[in-house]
C-alpha cells in the first residue's frame, strides 16, 4: 500500500498528558507516514483532541516526545514549547542554552512554523476580517514583514503583497470561495467557514495538517465535498493529513490509517478494514457485553451492525 | 396597518399639543411674569416659546419612537443599531481623490483665519488626535485595553524638557529621541505583562501610568517634582520665535524683518503638528494594510488561531505596544513645546480616560472616527466654556447615549477590499 512506502513524518513516543490528578493520555505511540491521510477516532472524552493539542503545541505534554521529520530537520515538538529544566541540563551548557531559549521565545507558534497547521473543532476564523485577509494573515511568516519597507511601499514590498494576494486567491479557488474573497469571514455560511479555515491553515504552507472534526455540522453533500477536498490536498498539495472525526462513513471513506483511542490509550491501529473488524474497537464503542454477543456469529452482520450503530 | 399608523401620528400630534398646554400652564407664571423692582412685567413670549419647544419635542419623541415610519426615519438618521464592520467597495467614487487635498489645504490655511486663542485650542485638539491615533493602535487594532497610556505621553513630554535642561538639546533633536524613548518604555512595560489578557492587562497598565506620574512627582532633583520643568520651543533652522533670541541668535521676525507677534510661535507649532498628524494618519492607514497591522487585528480577533498560524503573539503584541507608545511620545513632545512648561499634574489618570473615551467613541479601530472624536471632545468643551462645570457630566451622558445607539462607535469601520487580480469570468 501507498501508506507503507512513505517515511514517517511524525513519530509520537510514550506521550503522556496529565491534568492535575487526571491522566488524559498514557503511553501513546504512533507514527504518521508522509503523504497519508490518517484519522483518529474514539468515543467522547477519549483524548483525541488532547493528542491534537499536544501535536500542535497548545498543550505541553507531561512526558514523551513528538518528533517531526520535515525535510532533513528533525524537530522535537515538545521541546520547542519550553520544557521544564532538569538538573542534568545544567551539566550540559548547549542543552541548557537551548532550553532557556525555548523557555523565553518558544511556544506553539514555533510548532506551526515547523510545518504543522491545524483547524479547530469550533471554527476560529478572524470573524471581522475579510476572507482574503484571513488568508493573508496566514502567510504572515512567508512574506515581507519589514515595517519600514511596508510604510514606504517599496517595490519589493508591493511585489510581496501582490504575490501573497495571488496565493490567497489561488487557495480561495481551491476551496471554491473566490466569490467570497471580500466578504467578512463571520458573515459566511457555516460550510464556507469550515472550508475557509482549511484554506487558511493550508496557506501557512504546512507539511502536516491536523483537522479537528472538519465535518461537524455539515450535511451529507458537504461532507462528500470535504472528502474530495481532503484527497485533493494530499494529492495535489503534498500535505499529510491527520483528522479527528465522528462521521464514520467519512473516516472509513477517506482515511488510509486509523488510530483508535479510548481512555487516553491507543486500543487499535490499522487500515479501515482492520478497525471495522476489531473486537476491541467494538467493545469501546458498544460496550463489552454487546461486542461479545455480536462477535460470536458471522462477521458480515457484525460489520453492518457496527456501521449502523456508529453512524446512527 | 396604515390605520394604526395614522392613529399613531394623530396621537403624536395630540400628545404634543397637550404637553404644550401643560408646559404653558407651568411656565406661564414662572417665566412669563418677571418681577422687576416693584412691578411685574409681562414676558409672555418666553413661556410660549418654551411651550412650543416642549410640544415639538413631545411630538417628535412620540412620532419617532412610537410610529413605524418615525422609527424608519430615526434608523436612517442614526444608522443601524448594531452596525458593525463593512467592506469597502472596489470602485472608488469620483470625489474620493478630491477629499484629502481639500482637507489638507483647509488645514494649512487655518492659521490665517484663526486668532491666537483658537489656534492653541486647535493645537491641543491635534495633540489629542495624535494620542487617539496612538492608543487606537493598542486598543482598537491589537485589542489590548491600556488604561495607562498617559505614561508614554508623559515620557515624551519629559524627554523634551529633560533633554533641553541637561543636554542642551533642541526640539528637533529631541523629537525622534522622545519617540524612541517612549517606544523603549513601551517595550519595558510590555515584555513582562503581555502574556496577560483583558482586565489584568488593564490593571497593570493603570498601575504603570500612576507609577510614571509618581516617579516624576517625587524625583525632585532631576525632574523638579511638582514644580515642573520648562520645555523649549521649536526653531526654524535655528531662528527662534521669541522677541529676543538667546545668546546672540537672530529671532524669526528680525530675520524676515517683520513685526513681532507672539502668535508666530503657535502658527509654526501648528504647521509642524499638522504635518506630523498627516504623516501619522498615512502611517496608520498603511500599517493596517501591512502584515504587521493585519497580524494585530488578527490577534484581536483570535489569539489562539494566530498562534496556530505561526504568529508569535508576544512579539506582535509588543510591536503594537511600542508603536502606540511611540505615537504617544511624539504627542507628548508637542504638548510640552506648546505649553512651554510641564509638570506631573498634566498626566493624571483622567487624561488616560479621556484618550480612551476618544478611541471608544470614535469607534475602535477606525482612524476617521478617532480623528472626529478627538476634535469633538477637545473643541466642544472650549466652545461650551460656560458649561465647564458640567463637562464630565456631559461626557458621561455622551458615553451612555453612544453605547445605547452606536455601541461600535461614531464611524463604521470599513475594511479594505482586495482586488484579486483578473475577474473570474
Amino acid at each position: 500500500m501507498n501508506s507503507e512506502t512513505g517515511k514517517p513524518l511524525l513519530s509520537i513516543r510514550n506521550l503522556a498528558m496529565r491534568f492535575g490528578g487526571i491522566q488524559a493520555l498514557a503511553n501513546v505511540n504512533f507514527d504518521i507516514r508522509q503523504g497519508t491521510i490518517s484519522a483518529m477516532i474514539g468515543p467522547n472524552g477519549a483524548g483525541k483532541t488532547t493528542v491534537f493539542n499536544c501535536i500542535t503545541g497548545f498543550y505541553r505534554a507531561t512526558s514523551g516526545s513528538i518528533h517531526f521529520h520535515s525535510g532533513d530537520h528533525d524537530i522535537n515538538l515538545v521541546q520547542v514549547l519550553g520544557e521544564k529544566l532538569h538538573p542534568k541540563d545544567f551539566l550540559n551548557p548547549p542543552q541548557l542554552a537551548k532550553c532557556l531559549y525555548y523557555k523565553l521565545f518558544g511556544g506553539s507558534h514555533l510548532v506551526a512554523q515547523a510545518g504543522v497547521a491545524r483547524t479547530f473543532q469550533n471554527i476560529r476564523l478572524f470573524r471581522e476580517m475579510t476572507a482574503i485577509e484571513n488568508l493573508l494573515v496566514a502567510q504572515h511568516m512567508q512574506i515581507n514583514r519589514n515595517p519600514i519597507s511596508g510604510v514606504l511601499q517599496t517595490p519589493a514590498f508591493r511585489r510581496s503583497e501582490r504575490n501573497s494576494i495571488d496565493r490567497a486567491h489561488a487557495w480561495l479557488k481551491v476551496v471554491g470561495l473566490e466569490n467570497d474573497a471580500n466578504r467578512l469571514a463571520g458573515e459566511l455560511p457555516y460550510g464556507h467557514q469550515r472550508r475557509l479555515e482549511i484554506a487558511r491553515s493550508m496557506s501557512t504552507g504546512p507539511k502536516l495538517i491536523c483537522l479537528d472534526e472538519p465535518a461537524a455540522g455539515l450535511n451529507p453533500k458537504e461532507t462528500e465535498e470535504l472528502s474530495t477536498l481532503i484527497r485533493l490536498l494530499r494529492d495535489q498539495h503534498q500535505v499529510t493529513v491527520l483528522l479527528i472525526e465522528h462521521d464514520m462513513g467519512m473516516v472509513m471513506d477517506v482515511s488510509e490509517h486509523i488510530v483508535v483511542l479510548d481512555h487516553g490509550e491507543i486500543i487499535a491501529e490499522g487500515t479501515p478494514h482492520d478497525i471495522e473488524n476489531s473486537p476491541t474497537v467494538l467493545a469501546a464503542y458498544l460496550g463489552e457485553d454487546y461486542s461479545n454477543t455480536v462477535a460470536a456469529p458471522d462477521s458480515a452482520t457484525d460489520e453492518s451492525r457496527l456501521q449502523e450503530t456508529i453512524s446512527a | 396597518m396604515s390605520m394604526q399608523q395614522k392613529a399613531s401620528l394623530r396621537k403624536a400630534v395630540i400628545d404634543g399639543f397637550w404637553s404644550g398646554i401643560l408646559a404653558l400652564i407651568i411656565f406661564g407664571p414662572i417665566s412669563g411674569l418677571v418681577l422687576k423692582g416693584y412691578t411685574v412685567q409681562n414676558e409672555l413670549m418666553r413661556p410660549l416659546l418654551i411651550a412650543l419647544v416642549v410640544a415639538v419635542g413631545r411630538f417628535l419623541i412620540s412620532y419617532l419612537i412610537q410610529t413605524e415610519k418615525g422609527r424608519y426615519y430615526l434608523g436612517k438618521l442614526i444608522g443601524k443599531r448594531d452596525a458593525g464592520v463593512t467592506v469597502a467597495s472596489l470602485t472608488k467614487s469620483k470625489y474620493q481623490y478630491l477629499v484629502i487635498p481639500v482637507l489638507v489645504l483647509a488645514g494649512l490655511s487655518l492659521p490665517l483665519v484663526l486668532g491666537k486663542y483658537w489656534l492653541t485650542v486647535v493645537i491641543l485638539a491635534l495633540i489629542y488626535v495624535l494620542l487617539g491615533l496612538g492608543l487606537n493602535i493598542v486598543v482598537g487594532l491589537a485589542g489590548m485595553l491600556d488604561l495607562g497610556y498617559v505614561a508614554f505621553y508623559a515620557v515624551g513630554a519629559y524627554t523634551l524638557a529633560m533633554g533641553a535642561q541637561y543636554f542642551d538639546m533642541g526640539f528637533w533633536t529631541m523629537l525622534p529621541v522622545a519617540a524612541l524613548g517612549a517606544a523603549l518604555f513601551g517595550a519595558m512595560l510590555g515584555f513582562p505583562v503581555l502574556r496577560m489578557h483583558g482586565d489584568y492587562l488593564a490593571i497593570v497598565t493603570l498601575g504603570f501610568g500612576e507609577i510614571i506620574r509618581l516617579v516624576l512627582n517625587n524625583l525632585l532633583e532631576i525632574t523638579g517634582g511638582p514644580n515642573g520643568a520648562s520645555a523649549p520651543s521649536p526653531t526654524l533652522f535655528g531662528l527662534e520665535f521669541t522677541r529676543r533670541a538667546k545668546q546672540g541668535g537672530i529671532p524669526f521676525h528680525e530675520y524676515f524683518d517683520i513685526a513681532y507677534s507672539p502668535s508666530y510661535k503657535y502658527i509654526f507649532i501648528y504647521l509642524i503638528l499638522f504635518a506630523v498628524v498627516c504623516l501619522m494618519i498615512l502611517f496608520v492607514t498603511r500599517l493596517k494594510q501591512m502584515p504587521m497591522g493585519r497580524a494585530w487585528e488578527a490577534l484581536r480577533e483570535d489569539e489562539i488561531a494566530c498562534r496556530s498560524l505561526g504568529i508569535n503573539h508576544v512579539t506582535v503584541k509588543l510591536s503594537a505596544f511600542m508603536m502606540g507608545a511611540m505615537v504617544g511620545g511624539i504627542a507628548g513632545v508637542f504638548f510640552a513645546t506648546y505649553q512651554g512648561f510641564i509638570n506631573p499634574s498634566s498626566f493624571t489618570f483622567f487624561e488616560s480616560a479621556l484618550i480612551l473615551a476618544i478611541v471608544v467613541l470614535g469607534g475602535l479601530g477606525s482612524t476617521v472616527g478617532v480623528i472626529v472624536a478627538a476634535l469633538v471632545l477637545t473643541i466642544l468643551p472650549e466652545v461650551l466654556r460656560d458649561f465647564a462645570e458640567y463637562r464630565v457630566l456631559m461626557f458621561g451622558v455622551a458615553m451612555v447615549l453612544m453605547m445605547v445607539w452606536k455601541p461600535r462607535g461614531l464611524i463604521r469601520i470599513k475594511r479594505k477590499a482586495y482586488d484579486i487580480g483578473e475577474p473570474a469570468s
